[in-house]
């Protein structure tokens, strides 16, 4: 196990200094140059040559790209990533303020994700072909082809716009815009009025990923349901309860926790469109602001720190399924 | 007890269709059951994988959807108004004469997602065709020479699925700037990392059997043996990618034109309309809701084909 710990820890450091390398290649085979185009206000006016020199200083980009690279991983290493191009703020700073509402949000439209994602792709296991099993699975297709941003705003619409408008009652109508009170109980439980406001982004962002889970319980379970050990287990005479609790659940939910620690490492990053419409401070909605105005520093940063989330959560999965089968665990590595 | 006398019966679901021959009804069409006429000799894999995404009433819904939006992108723009014409009444709802109603700025909607449509197609394709051949590339080198290059590419695949996709897409189009040609590329070196995977896994299988070893012994040269003898054993996998990638690359191009960093203002971008709309959403729901329309249509149709030919070709892990 502990060697095991070590190739993975290794690797997603790996993973983390990839990133960034690849991210600051990117930015530095941008056509226009950051400072003219901070002096510039964006293009609008003709920036003079010599704000554009003392911007240029300012941010370090006067240097050798060489250099500037080596510097920058220096002190990511020591936990500085850097200060803004626009605000002046340093990054880390910036993180530390966007960073709990996005883990908030993931954590919850997690759960979501688990229990209606679990529990439909379970049902439709056990009666399948039923109305319900192809509710579920129609329901599921649709659901991947919708933008996330179109179902964002109609629900926003209809449930924070329109209910308050025509007077529906208190449990039907949901602020649509923020955090409120933004008032939290051990980081992740919402108090005062913060949770009406959790309601309709926690389950936008649950939608497609929880209409694929129920797909891959379904199909997980209907597999573990033929395989050989459970018709033994049928043919000892198990009650129909335990064979499914005892047998089936347990090998089957095996993909699906996958699946839901992964998920909540993407949230933190994909939850982009959803803070978009609902208006919410989290780190994707950051990235979009910072990258159309170029402000590089902060795009960059703030994308190591979703590597980092989403890193740890596989790494946290990878953990529990070298925990749970030892066969991961002793090499077989390919 | 009651699952156990219920449940061994095949499952008539598409995931298991493969296993269907065995009590399959009979054919509907020839009135022959169909599982004397498919252990016949004369049919082809091919025939067979068809015969099953037939059979299959969501595919051939997919099938039929994608058929309809080539339809709409080669005679559309012949039967529709000029897209680009201001002359209309500021934000009309369906009339008549525009049956769609009109933009903020009084251009016929209908024409507006007829075009709309077109491109994102049009985008669809050229990305997912770039990305496949980069991810058949890639897997392809992976996975018949393995050693360093391997290591050094599927090195590049790891670090680069640990980048959130929006977000990557994100600092590559701040990099590139907006406009068709940047979307493309943005989307072509974000999706190939899947593609590469699966060529490899596959080339790592098929290059051990033992066709390939006679072919490497009566002396077929490398090149002719990847392209004639492995290529097509492993390409099952990646036309389900192909047909998923083009609804996902359609999507994504619509979040990144919704976002403000995808195409730019006239184009005729779905994802750019929807953005427009929402402020007048109140007054002039139209605005949304055909274009959103237009989008779930492309891609469910993708998505459904997708999921059809996985069934139909019996893929798994893709």
């Amino acid at each position: 196990m502990g060697s095991f710990l070590l190739r993975r820890t290794f690797s997603l450091i790996f993973v983390l200094w990839g990133g960034a390398t690849i991210l600051f290649l990117l930015f530095f085979l941008l056509p226009s140059n950051p400072a003219e185009l901070v002096a510039s206000g964006g293009g609008n006016r003709n920036p003079d040559p010599q704000v554009v020199a003392n911007l240029e200083k300012k941010y370090g980009i006067d240097k050798p790209r060489f250099q500037q690279y080596t510097t920058y991983l220096g002190n990511v290493v020591t936990g500085d990533l850097g200060t803004s191009f626009r605000t002046s703020e340093p990054v880390i700073d910036i993180a530390k303020r966007r960073l709990p509402p996005s883990l908030r949000l993931a954590f919850w439209a997690v759960l979501i994700e688990a229990s209606v994602g679990i529990g439909s792709g379970m049902l439709s296991a056990r009666k399948r072909n039923s109305v319900g099993d192809y509710v579920t699975t129609i329901t599921a297709v649709v659901l991947s082809a919708v933008p996330v941003f179109v179902l964002a705003f109609l629900i926003r619409q209809l449930t924070g716009v329109y209910a308050f408008q025509n007077d529906w009652p208190a449990w039907a109508t949901f602020p649509p815009l923020g955090y409120g009170d933004n008032t939290w109980v051990l980081g992740v439980i919402p108090t005062g009025d913060t949770w009406k406001h959790l309601v309709q982004p926690a389950f936008v962002l649950a939608s497609v990923s929880t209409a694929i889970l129920a797909r891959i319980t379904r199909t997980s379970m209907l597999e573990t349901m033929r395989m050989d050990h459970v018709r033994t287990a049928r043919a000892k005479g198990l009650a129909e309860k335990q064979v499914m609790r005892r047998h089936v659940l347990r090998n089957a939910m095996i993909p699906v926790i996958t699946v839901l620690g992964i998920d909540f490492g993407t949230m933190v990053g994909a939850a982009v469109l959803t803070e978009t419409v609902f208006n919410l401070p989290g780190l994707g909605s950051q990235i979009v602001l910072s990258a159309k105005d170029y402000d590089l520093p902060v795009v960059l940063g703030l994308s190591l720190i979703v590597m980092l989330v989403y890193g740890l959560a596989s790494l946290a999965v990878d953990l529990s399924y070298a925990y749970f089968n030892p066969r991961v665990r002793l090499g077989d590595d390919t | 007890m009651s699952g156990f006398l219920t449940d061994p019966l095949p499952d008539p679901t598409p995931e298991t269709v493969i296993d269907e021959s065995a009590t399959a009804p009979p054919d509907p069409e020839t009135g022959v059951d169909s599982s004397l006429s498919e252990v016949g000799p004369t049919r082809s894999l091919r025939a067979d994988a068809w015969r099953r995404f037939r059979r299959n009433r969501l595919a051939m819904l997919g099938l039929f959807i994608v058929l309809f939006l080539i339809v709409v992108a080669l005679i559309g723009p012949m039967l529709v108004q000029d897209p680009l014409d201001t002359g209309g009444i500021s934000r009309e709802a369906p009339t008549n004469q525009h049956i769609f109603g009109t933009d903020r700025l009084g251009r016929d909607v209908l024409a507006r997602i007829v075009y709309g449509m077109r491109l994102s197609l049009f985008i669809g394709l050229v990305a997912t065709a770039a990305e496949t051949l980069i991810g058949i590339a890639v897997g392809a080198i992976s996975g018949w020479f393995r050693g360093w290059p391997d290591t050094i590419l599927m090195r590049l695949v790891d670090v680069m699925l640990g980048i959130p996709y929006l977000v990557l897409a994100l600092a590559m189009v701040s990099v590139l700037g907006k406009g068709i040609g940047a979307v493309i590329i943005t989307l072509a070196a974000t999706a190939w990392l899947q593609t590469a995977r699966t060529v490899r896994s596959g080339f790592l299988q098929v290059r051990e059997l033992e066709y390939i070893e006679a072919a490497k012994a009566i002396g077929v040269p490398t090149r002719r043996i990847i392209w004639r003898h492995v290529l097509p054993n492993v390409f099952q996998p990646v036309i389900v990618l192909v047909a998923v990638g083009i609804g996902s690359a359609i999507l994504a191009e619509a979040a990144l034109s919704f976002l403000g960093v995808g195409l730019k203002a006239p184009a005729p971008s779905l994802g750019l309309m929807i953005s427009e709309s929402q402020s007048s959403f109140t007054t002039s729901p139209h605005l949304l809701f055909f274009p959103a329309i237009g989008i779930v249509l492309t891609v469910l149709g993708f998505l459904l084909v997708g999921d059809g030919l996985r069934d139909a070709l019996d893929v798994k892990d893709t």
